[in-house]
């Protein structure tokens, strides 16, 4: 049904022309599934614009073909993409609320393409656009009709988007992305609903997608691509068992899933042993019936409802729920960044929570207690170095001066991992997981006993997310850390942590070891957090290992 | 609706303040400046005695608070006192120059939006070419040539070289009769007359002064709407709306133009409230009897009343301008709903 030959783009750039796909072909029969994974970068992107021919300016398709029903996408004249886009090939996009217009109401949108498709006229253009939204299980189809998206949660705005894809019953979905940014639950039905509604169709669809665990659920065989090649295609079970592209395995490799152990993330090689932590029996952080409480426009929000829980000396706890229930409030608080409503925050046995968020600053127990943002880039001055950057939290609160200073900051990089020459560049000439190694050594710079990390890893690619999390544990071993770590994905906290909270609705509803509350979750929510990850099919690790040890 | 209307309201009450404070500042600014109106007014003959009569007329010889409450119950009573230059009550002279100067300014206003917005898309949309290219030229043209200066230029060309435009003197040529007065704008009310000529002869003579205005006015216009359109065609829902295989023109305008349209308002006002007290350069080239050379006369001759008058007129202008910016912000973008404020 599409088959693309010896496709290639490329981009005109102020630095002359980038290539971002290289020559590449693939297959693609009538309801098939396909997933195209690869990580920021690989060109899994550009090749569904390029076949969709919407490139932003500059790029263009360089050579190759990609037919899809007798039809070359590549040279086809605008006017007839036009009539293709939405009726024969339709996309949806990731970060459902920016992909629909802010200003329009969600019916018109659909209306828009009905009737530019000549499948609505004006007088049955409303009912056919709550039918379409019906289509997509949105209930009270007709109240949505004149909803904005600002209205809508992201998972309903990715139903909408969904919609206006499959209003004029095209023959190929591409879905470019489409869960990034939602829930695991939210991620798990839109999910569900892309793979019903395509199958109950007959259509074919393209998944692309960074998560090899998604990709691997949902479709039947993948494409990996790499650089803008594709190194390797397959079935999803197959792939998994056996990858035969170096990159391949380190991608399977990196994924996190059941069974395997933080050093497992990382290519065969650099799997050294672990170094064992172990919790000790005094407590660090004791918080009790913490409440915080936002005035709002329709009354107060209850952000965080009164919750306990202990952290002792050394140990790594998991704080996990979806957004909104109130774990980036808590750790916040925590971190005493936000002053809480009520209840107590003690610090190796003394109340923290009373000394104002503003002038905790001056505290001595600040350099106790330290933080590692979620957003990499966002949380680095980008006028700084990242030698800068680390000094930093070491020029305020210590007297470190001169050499020492340096000599400090040099050890900081060795032991985050970044090479020393890298000290002096500037956020913006870092990759992802260089500037996430600054944050960390900036975070540790001052000895922290406690270290609060807020999703460190969830803007970062696999193979350097599974990096990272190795150094934390490293680092956790080394300097005797406590953590406490937000996050949403339940298969990194296992990895890392020994206890795990689990939030909903601003409460605590379950908490536990970590093997516990994975394995036998007592809470109704706990199961369905669990039930929503993916699960990548299992790998035998050892007959790899026994595999390579033989080449 | 019920809760927009009482939005509404709120939003009124918020310009009782704004205006108090003007009031109050204008009265202290006037009585600050240099220059004794008495001796002024008493003429170059008079001696000290008749000096003090005229004070005493001018009620200048109470102390300042006593004036001040004078003034306010005299404002209460709508009376904006009378202008001591030209002898007419303030509110006569004011309500006679200002819809010269709205009309002045809608009218430069409507023709550089006419031009602005159009080009800008363009710019934004072609960009690179040699549109893009025009408008910067005329944007950076408009914002570096100083209105009084393509005003003279104008004129010289205009009418003095290819005498194409009617003499600059004034708002109509004398040997036309002025409309019958509804809105103070001729445009409108020769036309309600159904006078076509006396209309004619209007728009003659308002066309290089909306020119010049306009000129300068494009510059900000264009260069916003330029900006805003960039950016709403680079945003996601745009590549949704390509996706989706909409035609050109819809996605152009509308779904891009009315994004980009907030922006673009927002600097609308500020241009208008900015060149509603400017324009007085060029009210003097074209010998407009419009408010802003009212204005200026009146401050030569430290006319309180007249000042005063000008300033609150211009606080109610600009007070209502910003009412109705935000209503149309409300009107564009549901997300600014006044339900939610």
């Amino acid at each position: 049904m599409l088959n693309i030959r010896d496709f290639a783009v490329s981009f005109r750039t102020r630095r002359g022309e980038v290539q971002a796909v290289r020559g590449i072909s693939l297959d693609l029969s009538e309801g098939e599934t396909l997933g195209i994974v690869g990580e920021s970068g690989s060109g899994k992107s550009v090749t569904s614009y390029a076949l969709m021919r919407i490139l932003d300016a500059g790029g263009r398709i360089k050579a190759g073909s990609a037919v899809f029903d007798g039809r070359d996408l590549a040279q086809a004249a605008e006017r007839d993409m036009q009539a293709i886009r939405g009726r024969e090939i339709s996309m949806i996009f990731q970060n459902p609320r920016a992909a629909l217009n802010p200003i329009r109401k969600v019916g018109h949108q659909l209306e828009d393409v009905l009737r530019r498709h000549g499948r609505a006229t004006r007088a049955d253009a409303r009912a056919k656009a709550i039918e379409a939204l019906e289509a997509v299980r949105i209930r009270d189809a007709e109240a949505r009709y004149d909803a904005y998206p600002f209205e809508l949660s992201g998972g309903m705005c990715q139903r909408v988007v969904f919609a206006i894809a499959l209003a004029c019953g095209p023959r190929l979905l591409i879905a470019d992305e489409p869960t990034t940014g939602l829930d695991i639950t939210t991620q798990k039905a839109v999910m569900d609903l892309v793979r019903d509604l395509t199958r109950a169709r007959g259509m074919s669809s393209i998944l692309i997608t960074h998560d090899l665990g998604l990709a691997a659920e949902y479709c039947d065989r993948l494409a990996v691509m790499k650089d803008g090649q594709i190194v390797e295609t397959g079935p999803a079970a197959a792939l998994f068992a056996d990858p035969q592209h170096s990159y391949t395995r380190k991608l399977v490799d990196a994924t996190p899933r059941a069974g395997a152990g933080l050093r497992d993330l990382l290519p065969l090689e650099a799997r050294t042993p672990l170094a064992d932590h172990v919790p000790g029996d005094r407590a660090l952080v004791q918080v009790r019936d913490l409440v915080k409480t936002y005035p709002g426009k329709s009354g107060p929000v209850h952000a965080v409802k009164g919750i306990s829980f202990t952290i002792r000396e050394g140990q790594s706890v998991g704080l996990v729920g979806e957004s909104g229930c109130g774990k980036s409030t808590t750790s916040s608080m925590l971190v005493r960044l936000l002053d809480r409503t009520s209840g107590d925050i003690l610090f190796e046995g003394l109340d923290i929570a009373d000394i104002p968020a503003d002038r905790f600053v001056r505290d001595k127990r600040r350099s106790q207690i330290q933080m590692v943002f979620q957003d990499a880039t966002d949380s680095l001055n980008p006028r700084h170095s990242a030698r800068q950057t680390i000094a930093d939290p070491i020029l305020r609160m210590s007297d470190l001066r001169g050499t020492a200073l340096q000599t400090r900051i040099e050890e900081l990089a060795t032991l985050c991992g970044l090479p020393l020459p890298l000290l002096d560049r500037f956020p913006h000439q870092l990759s992802g997981g260089q500037k996430a190694r600054v944050g960390i050594a900036r975070a540790i710079a001052l000895d922290p006993k406690f270290l609060i990390l807020d999703e460190p890893t969830a803007a970062l690619d696999v193979s350097i997310q599974a990096v990272v999390l190795n150094l934390l544990a490293d680092l956790r071993a080394r300097l005797g850390m406590t953590y406490l770590f937000v996050s949403h994905d339940l298969n990194v906290v296992r990895l890392l942590c020994d206890h795990v909270i689990v939030m909903q609705g601003g409460e605590i509803v379950e908490q536990g070891p970590a093997a516990q509350v994975m394995d036998t979750p007592s809470h109704p929510y706990t199961r369905t957090l669990l039930a929503a990850a993916p699960k990548p099919p299992t790998t035998n690790t050892t007959t790899q290992a026994a595999k390579s040890a033989a080449e | 609706m019920a809760g927009r209307t009482r939005a509404i309201g709120m939003r009124l009450a918020q310009t009782v303040p704004v205006i108090i404070g003007v009031i109050v500042i204008s009265f202290i600014l006037t009585r600050a400046l240099p220059g004794d109106p008495a001796v002024y007014f008493a003429g170059a003959m008079a001696d000290a005695e008749s000096i003090q009569q005229v004070r005493e007329a001018l009620g200048l010889d109470k102390p300042l608070v006593t004036q001040f409450f004078l003034y306010v119950g005299d404002l209460a009573q709508g009376d904006l006192g009378r202008s001591i230059s030209t002898g007419q009550p303030v509110l006569t002279d004011l309500a006679a120059r200002l819809p010269a100067s709205l009309e002045l300014t809608l009218s430069a206003l409507v023709l550089s939006c006419l031009i602005a917005i159009p080009l800008g898309v363009l710019a934004a949309v072609r960009q690179g070419s040699w549109v893009d290219h025009l408008c910067r030229v005329l944007v950076t043209a408009g914002v570096s040539l100083p209105t009084f200066f393509t005003g003279i230029l104008l004129v010289y060309v205009f009418y003095y070289l290819l005498g194409w435009a009617p003499s600059p003197l004034g708002r109509l040529d004398f040997i036309y009769f002025e409309p019958p007065r509804v809105t103070g704008f001729y445009l409108v009310d020769s036309l309600i007359a159904g006078d076509l000529e006396t209309f004619a002869a209007t728009l003659r003579q308002l066309t290089l002064p909306t020119i010049t205005l306009a000129l300068f006015t494009l510059a900000p216009i264009a260069r916003m709407t330029r900006a805003a359109m960039l950016q709403a065609l680079s945003s996601d829902y745009i590549r949704t709306a390509r996706a989706a295989g909409l035609s050109r023109g819809k996605i152009l305008f509308g779904y891009g133009l009315r994004n980009a349209l907030l922006p673009v308002v927002t600097t609308l006002g500020m241009v208008f409230s900015f060149v509603l007290g400017a324009n007085v350069l060029v009210e003097k080239v074209f010998a407009w009897p419009g408010i802003g050379s009212y204005a200026v006369e009146a401050l030569v001759a430290s006319d309180y009343a007249a000042v005063q008058g000008f300033v609150l007129a211009m606080a109610f202008l600009f007070v209502t301008l910003n009412l109705i910016i935000d209503l149309s912000y409300a009107l564009i973008d549901p997300r600014i709903g006044f339900d939610t404020k």
